[in-house]
């Protein structure tokens, strides 16, 4: 970590997101809050997990702030600031100037997001011209170095070739280089490495983390599985029902979950160094049994800490020693660490 | 001690590759699962752990008969299931069934969970009344006003408890777990496995419970089988094979789960694989593993196929060097790619 990190001064964020709810909903229908006051910094250089489940809008947010919602039937309020740029406000030529150059994204599927009738080599050294604005022979051959870099063997050859003669892994590594492409300030992967094997997961772990570091990128990482978020980011952001429930550095959280959510997900994981035969705690019921956070906690109704207030009135987001959190009744240091595997 | 519940000898199923399209011939074959023996004691869960493509699924469906046998056999009880046919295996089938890894694909949409959880036992005429289907809910614990609705009014994990229900309608003695918690989001998993297990210890079931997730495994095993490429390169108690892994394969499957605690993920050796699982079609000559194996020696790697052996008492390797990797003797090294691409 020796190299300067250019242009942005270190104290100040990257990338900071006030406030941010997006609803779903036409017009004439009650809307519904996928994402609900949403705030958090990412310094340059910074690591960042958002962790969720599935309908936890942690997607949702990487979404917005790449401005990939669609337009019709989304309200999207608050503030994503850029270097002091707002993202949400600022005008559409402006936007994809920043996309793919300043801020990039790796999406989970890359089956999808790669156009399966563009050879891989078009696809990466697109985003290299259109930003670059290099040569088309230029670009081909940064895309091969690219390829390379992401350890894809015989890159040239690879090049000329189309998405599905590429397996999952090379493909995750294609999405990743032409993320990178452009040296990103920040790179914003959602769920990566979830459609893959685990030995091909360790695999592009690895080249992502080896490559954020090496440009100096900032990470946003959206991820459902703490395992990855414990290998790979400084801070976690846990998000439940559309809230960020509990903010806090990695080995804080870790160690001393205080919401009963974070302590019964670290809780109900089987656990590759865990003893044998030992029996989970699990999370009764799933996470569509929820109430809405103007009534109270959404969490409450599967908490096993839950008390009259907790369905009265919505817990508000508040700071203390170094952490953030939502919740009434918290675990308290001893009993999370107690209770944690 | 008695016999193994079930016993699987040499079993092979492949899928022919045909060409031409007027007089197809048979050019190749899809070695699915190649040449597997393994037994599972009464009572006892064997783990199956492997990545996709590896044929761990297609040997839990041939062990039901619902993959195509090439040779080999299945013995369930004595009986030998993979010379079974007609009539003879449909009652065969009543004593080991299946749970599958997504529940909304393998519910019909269109049946009442009454009818989803009644169909095999009318299929092999047994009677049943009310009860019988209240009692089947309550075991995977879901209230008695369930068996009126439909798949979808449930949540991923209800309709995983449902697939179960059904699983052990018919009273089987053996029952194949295929993924059965891997489409659940992380909060429900941890319910549903509690099930198993419970399930298992009411009913005295035995369990093949295959994943890919290895602490899913560990969880729920007495012995784990690691697959690789059609062939099972490691077999051991589960203690054993979690505290001493001695394949290459298995040793860096083991280094690449994350595991959500970062003084171990900061601390732990890892191996991380080159290059992807090879073409089952054509799979490498000698050790099917060699062309990624960190602990690759020269020339009988790549010649001769090792065989699975017992290299400590219950703790079998299919690797010509395990003595040498377990006492350290041979570390791991670099694969360069250009191997990888060669084969």
């Amino acid at each position: 970590m020796s190299r300067a990190r250019t242009a942005t001064r270190p104290d100040e964020p990257l990338l900071s997101v006030r406030d941010l709810s997006v609803r779903f909903g036409l017009r004439g229908q009650e809307s519904f809050a996928a994402v609900d006051e949403v705030s958090f910094d990412i310094n340059p250089g910074q690591h960042l997990a958002i962790v969720g489940e599935s309908g936890s809008g942690k997607s949702v947010t990487a979404l917005a702030v790449m401005g990939l919602l669609p337009s019709r039937g989304v309200q999207v309020s608050g503030e994503v600031l850029y270097r002091g740029t707002d993202l949400l406000t600022c005008d559409r030529r402006a936007m994809s100037r920043l996309r793919g150059s300043e801020i990039a994204m790796v999406f989970q599927d890359p089956m999808t997001s790669l156009n399966p009738v563009v050879t891989i080599g078009r696809q990466v050294a697109e985003v290299v011209q259109r930003h670059l604005k290099v040569s088309r022979s230029e670009a081909f051959e940064r895309g091969v170095d690219l390829l390379t870099r992401v350890g894809i063997p015989d890159a040239g050859r690879r090049m000329k070739e189309y998405p599905h003669q590429l397996s999952g892994g090379m493909r995750q590594r294609v999405l990743i280089a032409i993320g990178l492409a452009c040296e990103p300030k920040l790179l914003i992967a959602d769920e990566p490495t979830t459609a893959l094997d685990v030995t091909i997961q360790a695999q592009v772990l690895e080249v992502l983390k080896e490559l954020v570091a090496d440009t100096d990128a900032a990470l946003l990482m959206i991820t459902h599985d703490l395992g990855v978020v414990a290998g790979l980011c400084d801070d976690v952001r846990v998000m439940y029902s559309g809230r960020i429930v509990e903010s806090a550095d990695r080995d804080r959280l870790f160690a001393e979950p205080r919401h009963p959510y974070t302590g019964g997900l670290l809780r109900s994981i089987p656990r590759l160094d865990s003893p044998r035969g030992q029996r989970l705690t699990p999370i009764p019921g799933s996470p569509t049994q929820t109430i809405p956070w103007e009534q109270g906690c959404a969490f409450a109704p599967r908490c096993a800490h839950r008390a009259d207030q907790c369905t009265d009135s919505a817990p508000p987001l508040e700071q203390s020693e170094g952490r953030a959190l939502r919740c009434f009744h918290p675990l308290t240091g001893a009993a999370s660490q107690q209770e944690a595997p | 001690m008695s016999d193994p519940l079930v016993q699987v000898r040499d079993l092979e199923v492949h899928f022919p590759i045909r060409r031409g399209l007027l007089f197809s011939r048979e050019v190749g074959a899809v070695r699915a699962v190649d040449g597997v023996s393994l037994d599972i004691d009464a009572g006892s869960t064997l783990g199956l752990v492997g990545e996709s493509g590896c044929g761990k699924s297609t040997l839990g469906r041939a062990m039901l008969r619902l993959a195509p046998v090439t040779r080999g056999s299945v013995r369930f009880d004595g009986t030998d299931v993979a010379g079974l046919s007609g009539e003879r295996l449909r009652s065969m089938r009543q004593n080991m069934q299946m749970v599958f890894q997504d529940p909304m694909a393998s519910l019909n949409p269109r049946q009442s969970v009454e009818t989803i959880l009644t169909e095999p036992l009318r299929a092999h005429g047994i009677p049943y009344d009310a009860t019988r289907v209240r009692r089947l809910l309550d075991q995977v614990g879901l209230p008695a006003s369930a068996a009126r609705k439909y798949p979808h009014e449930f949540s991923g994990g209800q309709r995983q408890r449902i697939g179960i229900a059904r699983a052990v309608a018919l009273e089987p003695r053996f029952v194949i777990a295929d993924e059965p918690v891997s489409a659940l989001d992380v909060s429900i998993q941890a319910q549903v496995l509690n099930l198993l297990d419970d399930l298992q210890e009411e009913l005295g079931l035995t369990y093949l419970v295959i994943a890919h997730d290895l602490a899913v495994v560990r969880h729920m095993a007495d012995e784990v089988a690691v697959m690789y490429l059609g062939g099972i390169v490691e077999q051991a108690g589960a203690d054993d094979l979690y505290a001493s892994p001695t394949h290459p394969y298995t040793r860096s499957l083991m280094s690449a789960v994350p595991v959500p605690d970062p003084a171990v993920e900061a601390s732990r050796e890892r191996i991380i694989l080159q290059g992807d699982l090879p073409s089952p079609a054509n799979p490498p000559s000698g050790c099917t593993f060699h062309t990624r194996c960190p602990f690759r020696q020269e020339s009988r790697c790549h010649d001769e196929r090792p065989e699975l052996r017992e290299v400590f008492p219950g703790h079998r390797v299919a690797c010509h060097w395990a003595e040498e990797i377990s006492s350290g003797a041979i570390g791991p090294h670099e694969v360069a790619l250009t191997d990888l691409e060669a084969d």
